[in-house]
């Protein structure tokens, strides 16, 4: 049933379903998050994953950068990582007496930063930095950032112990951020007895030519929204700003970023045009760490994403 | 002092200030002290200048300094900051100087606020249909710069205004049940101040040489009657104001003492009408000579003369009777006839010598038929007489020969009292103008006239209109034919030519039914108003009652009409709307959060044989809806037509 509806919607082939299907076999029982982390890459936006150690995380990222065939680069986040670690340093070549610089690890398509808020603010901020600008500035000079550039960034929960929380000026760098959660009892029974799909992932070959994605993000940007669907994300922005279970409001750039995301998510759905249900997909993942819970003043809660849309009425 | 930006008022904004404050403000110019309407016309023009500029509003010390000039010079004028004439002054004032603080929306709220109030103080100076329709327009300017301050730079002149006239339109059903539901107190729509009432025109209680001709030159209407039968002739029409008796050689005065209770004979069958009265601060109701039958709390005093127990300082309406024809204190105390036979010694030598040499002899009648000879003969009837010397009545009567009625009456009575007759001067007003088209005969101020009264053995009192033998056509006709083009009457009262009085006709029958129904609407009339409606003897807790759900009613029907409007704008929703009230009788009820695709979901899931008809109608909506396709909704039609 659902199928017709989507062929009735304008429904055509969908480029990336390969992409989910061989992602989902790696990450068992992730569906959802699998999509929306790709729907996040695909509005090109940057990705937050925050979740206890153990939980595949860095899998999913390595799965993705494996399948969109991007090239690929890790920085594992310490308290001593400093920012010219990130960025890259010039060295002194005796034989050609000049200095050369060594581009850094962010100087790929798709960046892993695992545990990011495991390293200090300061070398934090220059991963955070070259997100948002696509270029970096090292020793004076200017370089541009390869695109597609995307940083899948992981982080434990804040409450751990040698942490440093990411400020809400940066998390809000992040497009959509996920939490993987543990699988349910078939996925973990599978999970158990296929062991560790680490190593699976090495074996995954490229769903996606190199510069074939760029393509495929200005197609889901020119999704169309209508007016009805403009209103509806505009009455749930407005929505967050007097809603008492939350501290402050969404920014105009949150309901930039709530829109591209839905734009994606249609794209994925194969549908020329937005729905409702895709801004409802998508709210949780875009609005919770943007919004501060008006009780402890940790993310938005999960339950009241929930009931601000059953406060706001379809248009 | 600083403004946080999201209450700053937008330079494009003022403007709309500036016309609310001149529409509130400039019909006060009509009668408030010139020095005032300068004052706040130069301070508009000075903020209207600063505005243009873009200059630096004046400092608030400035302003305060001016305030208290202002009200400085307002306490030296009205000797008072209160009261109505003073009080609208400070309100002009303040309104004009308001603009020249306007810097946050806020301030602007404070002049739209003041606006709203300066619009009432115009009816506490006029409640005429122009008045009328002049603040219903500052009203809706008013209002529509109430729209623009709220709705921001972004919103055009044009939908303030189509803003605020659907407002205004909207608050008429209120405004009409508040007018004919909201318990009334007996007195004017407009309750005024004391100092309202200072500069009445009317008659006086006293008469000396010139004061009616003065009166004369105003068009101002003094009442309006409407006679239950047919009109009487009009030489009959005399309204009977005071009677003087009193005479000091230059005024005449009304005697204050008691009177007994007149006796009066009526010889003509009475005749019945309604008066409706201007405001003259004085008590008596002017009513047709002789006075049979009284409203309450009016009474007849000893020289018939009926008066209304307080001054009359607001339109009033009364019925009244009288009868044309009638006998008056046939027989009368001899103090009274003493008091009308009393000259002032050493005055008027010559008139006197002249009435003593006429009473040798001859009967009253005779004296008097002599007295009109002589003015019909020589005599001249104008609104410019020559000034008069000491002995006025002599100078009148043997050198001028010019005079209006005052003159004649005077005259009149002296020569009377000289011959040995009592006599005295009766004030009021004589004829009037009868209005074909709706039947009132209206009595100006110019209608004013004196006339003169004697006592005659076995007959009373009666009346003799000297000015009658001078010009015959004033009592006939009117003043505007008695007197010479160039006289200095009133254009309204001296244009003759027919497609003016046409016009002048029609405005006055309207001004008359607006005064009659809309301004004249009493607790008596809205008792009539309940009853017919079927509330008989309604106290003010019915009247609250039928109120609050008059009012009740029309917030429904608004709310009905906005609610039923709405689904109207948009086909696609409402075919929307009529699927999901199909679903709703099949009992799936979907909450408005709920998306179209949570809908279908639900049919599946509650009413399985449904979904084969709905999932076409979810599709076509969609696409209707959320696409870009211009045709899906002859398909979303289509598939709701299915539902059934």
């Amino acid at each position: 049933m659902l199928k017709s509806t989507l062929s009735a919607l304008g429904g055509r082939p969908r480029a990336l379903d390969g992409v989910l299907e061989q992602a989902g076999q790696i990450i068992l029982g992730k569906d959802h998050e699998i999509r929306l982390a790709v729907a996040c890459l695909l509005a090109n936006g940057h990705l937050l994953i925050e979740d206890l150690p153990g939980m595949g995380k860095t899998t999913l990222a390595h799965t993705l950068a494996r399948l969109l065939g991007l090239q690929f680069s890790r920085i594992q986040f310490t308290s001593d990582l400093l920012p010219a670690d990130i960025t890259g340093v010039s060295i002194f070549e005796r034989d050609k007496s000049e200095f050369r610089f060594l581009p850094g690890p962010v100087f790929a398509q798709l960046v892993l930063a695992d545990e990011i808020n495991r390293a200090t603010p300061k070398t934090q901020s220059a991963l955070l930095e070259a997100m948002e600008e696509g270029q970096v500035t090292a020793e004076g000079q200017t370089r541009l950032l390869p695109t597609p550039f995307f940083v899948i960034a992981t982080q434990n929960p804040a409450h751990q112990i040698g942490t440093f929380p990411l400020p809400e000026s940066q998390l809000d760098r992040f497009l959509m951020r996920l939490e993987l959660g543990y699988p349910d009892r078939t996925a973990e029974r599978a999970l158990l007895s296929a062991g560790g799909q680490r190593a699976r992932v090495e074996q995954l070959s490229p769903m996606l030519l190199a510069n074939e994605l760029p393509g495929l993000q200005s197609e889901a940007a020119a999704i169309h929204a209508a007016g009805p669907l403009i209103d509806y994300v505009q009455a749930l922005v407005e929505a967050t700003r007097h809603n008492p279970a939350f501290q402050h409001g969404l920014s105009p750039r949150a309901g930039l970023a709530l829109l591209a995301a839905a734009r994606a998510w249609a794209w994925l759905a194969g549908r020329d045009m937005v729905l409702p249900d895709d801004v409802q997909a998508v709210l949780p993942a875009v609005a919770r760490h943007r919004l501060r819970s008006a009780q402890g003043g940790g993310y938005a809660l999960a339950e009241d994403i929930a009931a601000l849309m059953r406060s706001v009425a379809i248009p | 002092m600083s403004t946080p930006a999201r209450d700053a008022l937008d330079r494009h904004a003022t403007p709309w200030l500036f016309a609310t404050a001149l529409a509130t403000t400039a019909p006060h110019a009509l009668h408030q002290p010139t020095w005032l309407s300068a004052l706040s016309g130069a301070v508009l023009l000075w903020a209207a200048w600063l505005w243009w500029k873009d200059r630096r509003l004046p400092g608030r010390w400035l302003i305060v300094l001016m305030v208290a000039g202002g009200c400085a010079g307002i306490l030296l004028e009205f000797r008072s900051l209160f009261g109505r004439d003073a009080g609208v002054a400070m309100l002009v004032m303040f309104m004009s100087m308001k603009l020249l603080e306007v810097r946050s929306r806020r301030d602007g709220m404070v002049a739209i606020t003041l606006g709203y109030f300066l619009l009432l103080t115009h009816y506490l100076y006029s409640q005429s249909i122009p008045t009328g329709l002049w603040l219903l327009a500052t009203m809706w300017l008013v209002t529509a710069t109430l729209v623009r301050l709220q709705g921001g730079p972004a919103s055009p002149p044009r939908d303030s205004l189509r803003h605020a006239g659907v407002l205004c339109l909207q608050a008429i059903p209120f405004m009409l049940v508040l007018y004919l539901l909201f318990p009334r107190i007996s007195g004017p729509l407009w309750g005024l101040p004391l100092d309202a009432h200072s500069g009445k025109t009317g008659l006086s209680e006293t008469m000396s040489p010139g004061s009616i001709a003065e009166l004369v030159q105003s068009a101002d209407i003094a009442f309006r009657v409407r006679f239950d039968g047919p009109l009487p002739p009009k030489q009959k029409l005399y309204w009977r104001g005071p009677v003087m008796e009193q005479f000091d050689g230059i005024t005449w005065q009304p005697y204050k003492g008691r009177y007994r209770t007149p006796q009066l004979a009526p010889v003509s069958p009475p005749v019945s009408y309604e008066t409706t009265l201007e405001a003259h601060g004085q008590r008596w109701l002017l009513a047709l000579d002789a006075p049979t039958g009284l409203p309450a709390e009016t009474s007849l005093n000893g020289t018939l003369t009926a008066a209304s127990r307080e001054a009359i300082n607001e339109r009033r309406r009364f019925r009244l009777s009288a009868s044309l024809d009638y006998r008056f204190n046939t027989s009368e105390e001899a103090a009274v006839l003493r008091r009308n036979l009393a000259l002032p010694a050493e005055r008027n030598p010559r008139t006197r010598q002249l009435a003593r040499e006429w009473q040798a002899g001859n009967p009253p009648e005779a004296i008097i038929a002599k007295a009109l000879t002589l003015f019909a003969s020589e005599f001249t009837y104008t609104l410019r007489p020559p000034l008069l010397g000491r002995d006025g009545v002599d100078d009148f009567l043997f050198n001028g020969k010019r005079g209006f009625c005052e003159h004649y009456a005077a005259a009149f009575v002296v020569l009377m009292r000289g011959a040995g007759i009592p006599a005295r001067i009766v004030g009021g007003y004589q004829g009037g103008e009868f209005n074909p088209l709706d039947g009132y005969l209206v009595v100006r101020q110019s209608d004013a006239h004196a006339w003169a009264e004697v006592w005659l053995e076995g007959r009373g009192w009666v009346r003799v209109d000297p000015t009658a033998a001078v010009s015959p056509s004033r009592i006939e006709t009117g003043i505007a034919d008695a007197l010479d083009l160039g006289e200095p009457l009133p254009a309204l009262i001296q244009w003759r030519a027919d497609w003016v009085r046409t016009l002048r006709y029609r405005w006055e029958a309207i001004n008359n039914a607006w005064n009659q129904n809309i301004l004249g609407y009493d607790p008596l009339r809205q008792r009539e108003l309940l009853a017919r409606l079927g509330l008989p003897d309604a106290d003010w807790r019915s009247l609250a009652t039928a109120l609050g759900l008059a009012c009740s009613l029309i917030v429904a029907g608004l709310m009905a009409w906005a609610l039923y409007r709405r689904p109207e704008r948009d086909p696609v929703v409402r075919l929307w709307q009529q699927a999901l009230r199909h679903l709703a009788r099949r009992k799936v009820d979907c909450a408005p959060w709920e998306t179209p695709l949570d809908v279908a979901r639900r049919v599946r899931e509650q009413c399985p044989e449904l979904a084969v008809t709905f999932q076409p109608v979810v599709d076509a909506y969609l696409v209707a809806r959320y696409g870009k396709s211009d045709q899906a909704l002859k398909t979303l039609r289509d598939a709701v037509a299915q539902l059934r």
